[in-house]
């Protein structure tokens, strides 16, 4: 404890004055105009050649660049892993503020886009053409590379519409239907608690991700952003919707205390003690590596519903490519980016276990008919795809969605380890929210 | 003391050549100048740009402003900073006197001559201390598990049902069982060598005159090691105002119990990584800084006073 820490926080005193440093000497750019870069210029710069330095994590993207470089001699793709989701943001709002090393292309989450668009960190695609890309991707990430406004800062990668996993094993052992709606599998979550005291329906410790989405399919919009003026509000219906259902599994101690991620939930993903998941497209990749246990017992239903019938959905991750204001080359480096998002890398991709954000490829019946070994040769695209297609698109994420997902657990998270209830979670989080935005100059209103 | 130094005022002699006085100047910062230079550097350069920093607030709408000592009046103000200062503070009242409590038995025990393996005791109370802290954590994480762990693997075996050390009302708790288990040896290890250097003779004299061993420790060794009990005090009070590997750590096992504002060093952490409130946590960091440093040293004079 004491040599390491006092070592670290001596790191961590120095890093924030290196950061600090330069951005203290930062000034605003002022209104960047909108950059008009033509297919001509595109293809210019293609054959001119030269190096973009790409920041991303996503592996697909390797043979992407390996790809685009055989097809365009002289052009060089530097792909850097530059940390993972907020560790990579960390790094980005550091380069920037440094105006030093700031990459051509990185990659960014939906959730986590508002934040750059706004303080107009991103190259506005629209100049580049791309706003005619609307109807090549789906709703739902269309609507996140526009971050609640008129622009188009990033290229939609990949998406993450929900869906609901299960392990047909258990279901089946103790005789349990696949439940339909929200109603049903709170039944479900008390009769596999009945049948097996060691099992549960699900793992959840409080999950910001998960949380927003499922307030997204439930019609809540909790945030509304109109420039630099916020409004933060959890005390619509579809929350209430949410916090009603999901309070009843709390209180009865149907969910096991499992955070995501750990060893531990890996397990009881693999033993059946952790029944189902409601998560992003994304996921069955992420089974077949972590769960090989399990393989052949789980298969993939639609997202269970709050009203019988309806058939809403939402979307939990995924991420785009944007281009940093900052970065060089932006002929070169949208070239990359719709390559990678909208042309033949996206084939290469999916060829790898993506889960594209393209329609096309979404109807595809190539696509819709993979059979998932995984899940017993089920098609489970089929089931994604026509999530993809629910998707309501009017949802935003809060300019600062990164620190408030990071403060999510510290206020919501207390209402599965304590008397608090989840609605009551949901307004501290909210205090907490409109407090860190109006320190941050936002106009934040409850 | 006694050498005599001619004083220019006192002997009517003439002044040294300059070049010799310059010379001599110069020799002293030749052996000063790669010391003064790495300090200044490494201590002096981060604490002041701290203190800078700490005057300005950035935010992403506005941009970077001068605010004097706004940043310090809302640290001051902040039920966060100081729930994360009375959380260390409880937990050095209570895990610090446990943990030297044991270090100086196991050391009196070591030093009493009738343990039998006495050098393997002592290497093997050692040893946690030699594991680094990122690693015994995950270990002790590990064995934390309800599902998975040990206590886990206790509750299957016996049919019983622990509470939860990771839950919010244990997991100080479980922490200050980490670092007691770590750092126990490390302490022992000071207090056994303050005892080797006590002469015999002084034992000798004691039997002669009768003394029992609790008098002897009571009254030769104790009073012997005084300053070496004060040193590991000091060393454990800032380690646990420091608190900051166990709590991260755990965090990812325990996201609920260990909030982002746990300790002070957790809460300057998140500050600027979470929220890039970099100006903002260096305030916070000079304040607990300070406040460490005042601790420390009244516990320092307390102390000494003490021994004299």
């Amino acid at each position: 404890m004491h040599k390491h820490s006092r070592r670290l926080l001596r790191g961590i005193g120095l890093v924030c004055a290196l950061a600090l440093g330069v951005s203290a000497c930062g000034s605003d750019d002022g209104d960047s105009s909108r950059k008009a870069v033509s297919q001509e210029d595109i293809r210019a710069a293609l054959e001119k050649g030269g190096t973009i330095t790409v920041w991303a994590w996503e592996p697909t993207l390797e043979q992407v660049a390996a790809d685009f470089e055989k097809k365009h001699p002289g052009v060089e793709v530097d792909l850097v892993n530059a940390g993972t989701n907020a560790d990579q943001y960390t790094a980005l709002q550091n380069a920037i503020s440094a105006k030093k090393g700031v990459p051509d292309v990185a990659q960014i989450e939906y959730y986590a886009m508002g934040q750059y668009a706004l303080t107009k960190q991103l190259t506005d695609l629209k100049g580049f053409g791309a706003d005619k890309l609307s109807d090549t991707f789906s709703p739902g990430p269309w609507n996140g590379v526009k971050a609640g406004g008129d622009g188009v800062y990033a290229l939609p990668m990949d998406s993450g519409p929900m869906a609901l996993f299960y392990n047909k094993k258990v279901f089946d052992e103790h005789g349990i239907e696949v439940p339909t709606t929200w109603a049903e599998y709170l039944d479900a979550a008390r009769e596999l608690r009945k049948a097996d005291p060691k099992a549960y329906i699900t793992a959840d410790t409080g999950d910001a991700g998960f949380a927003t989405s499922m307030l997204w399919q439930a019609g809540s919009r909790p945030y509304t952003v109109n420039g630099t003026e916020v409004r933060i509000d959890f005390s619509d219906q579809g929350a209430k919707t949410f916090t009603d259902t999901w309070q009843q599994l709390i209180d009865e101690k149907l969910l096991a205390p499992v955070t995501s991620w750990t060893d531990d939930w890996y397990k009881g993903l693999g033993d059946g003690t952790i029944a189902t998941l409601a998560m992003g497209a994304w996921m069955p990749a992420n089974l077949a590596s972590g769960v090989k246990d399990a393989a052949g017992d789980w298969r993939v239903a639609p997202l269970p519903q709050w009203t019988a019938g309806a058939a809403a959905s939402a979307e939990n991750g995924g991420s785009a490519l944007a281009l940093p204001e900052l970065g060089g080359d932006e002929a070169l480096a949208y070239a990359f980016v719709e390559y990678a998002n909208a042309g033949e890398g996206v084939r290469t991709r999916l060829a790898n276990g993506a889960f594209p954000a393209t329609t096309a490829d979404l109807e595809s019946k190539e696509f819709q008919e993979t059979a998932f070994s995984y899940f017993g040769g089920q098609q489970a695209n089929k089931v994604f795809a026509e999530s993809a297609a629910n998707v309501a698109d009017d949802w935003s994420y809060l300019p600062y969605q990164v620190y408030a997902n990071s403060i999510f657990n510290d206020t919501v998270g207390q209402a599965y380890v304590s008397d608090t209830t989840l609605a009551e979670g949901l307004e501290s989080w909210q205090e907490a929210s409109v407090e860190y935005g109006t320190e941050q100059g936002f106009t934040v209103e409850k | 003391m006694t050498t005599p130094q001619p004083s220019a005022a006192a002997a009517p002699r003439p002044a040294p050549p300059r070049a010799r006085r310059s010379r001599r100047s110069w020799t002293g910062w030749g052996f000063l100048g790669p010391f003064v230079a790495v300090f200044a550097l490494v201590f002096l350069a981060p604490i002041a740009y701290s203190v800078y920093l700490s005057l300005f607030r950035d935010q992403l709408i506005g941009g970077t402003t001068f605010v004097g000592l706004d940043n310090y009046a809302q640290a001051l103000r902040d039920d966060r900073f100081w729930a994360a200062l009375g959380r260390v503070s409880l937990f050095l009242a209570v895990q610090v006197p446990v943990m030297l409590g044991i270090a100086l038995l196991v050391a009196l025990a070591l030093d009493s001559g009738r343990l039998y393996g006495r050098d393997f005791f002592r290497i093997s109370i050692f040893l946690p201390y030699a594991v680094p802290a990122v690693v015994a954590t995950l270990m002790w994480g590990f064995m934390y598990g309800t599902r998975f762990g040990l206590v886990g693997d206790i509750n299957g075996a016996f049919g019983v049902s622990l509470p939860d050390p990771l839950s919010p009302d244990l997991v100080l708790a479980s922490i200050g069982n980490i670092v007691t288990w770590e750092f126990v040896g490390y302490n022992m290890l000071i207090f056994y060598s303050a005892l080797r250097v006590i002469p015999h003779s002084l034992y000798e004299a004691a039997q002669i005159d009768g003394a029992g061993q609790i008098r002897v420790i009571t009254a030769i060794k104790l009073p012997a090691i005084r300053g070496a009990l004060v040193i590991a005090t000091i060393f454990s009070i800032i380690g646990s105002f420091q608190l900051f590997n166990e709590p991260s750590i755990l965090q990812p096992l325990a996201p609920n119990a260990i909030t982002t504002d746990y300790t002070p060093n957790f809460y300057t952490y998140s500050l600027s990584f979470n929220g890039q409130q970099h100006n903002y946590s260096a305030t916070v960091a000079i304040v607990m800084g300070l406040i460490t440093m005042v601790i420390a040293y009244v516990v320092q004079l307390r102390g000494m006073r003490k021994g004299v």
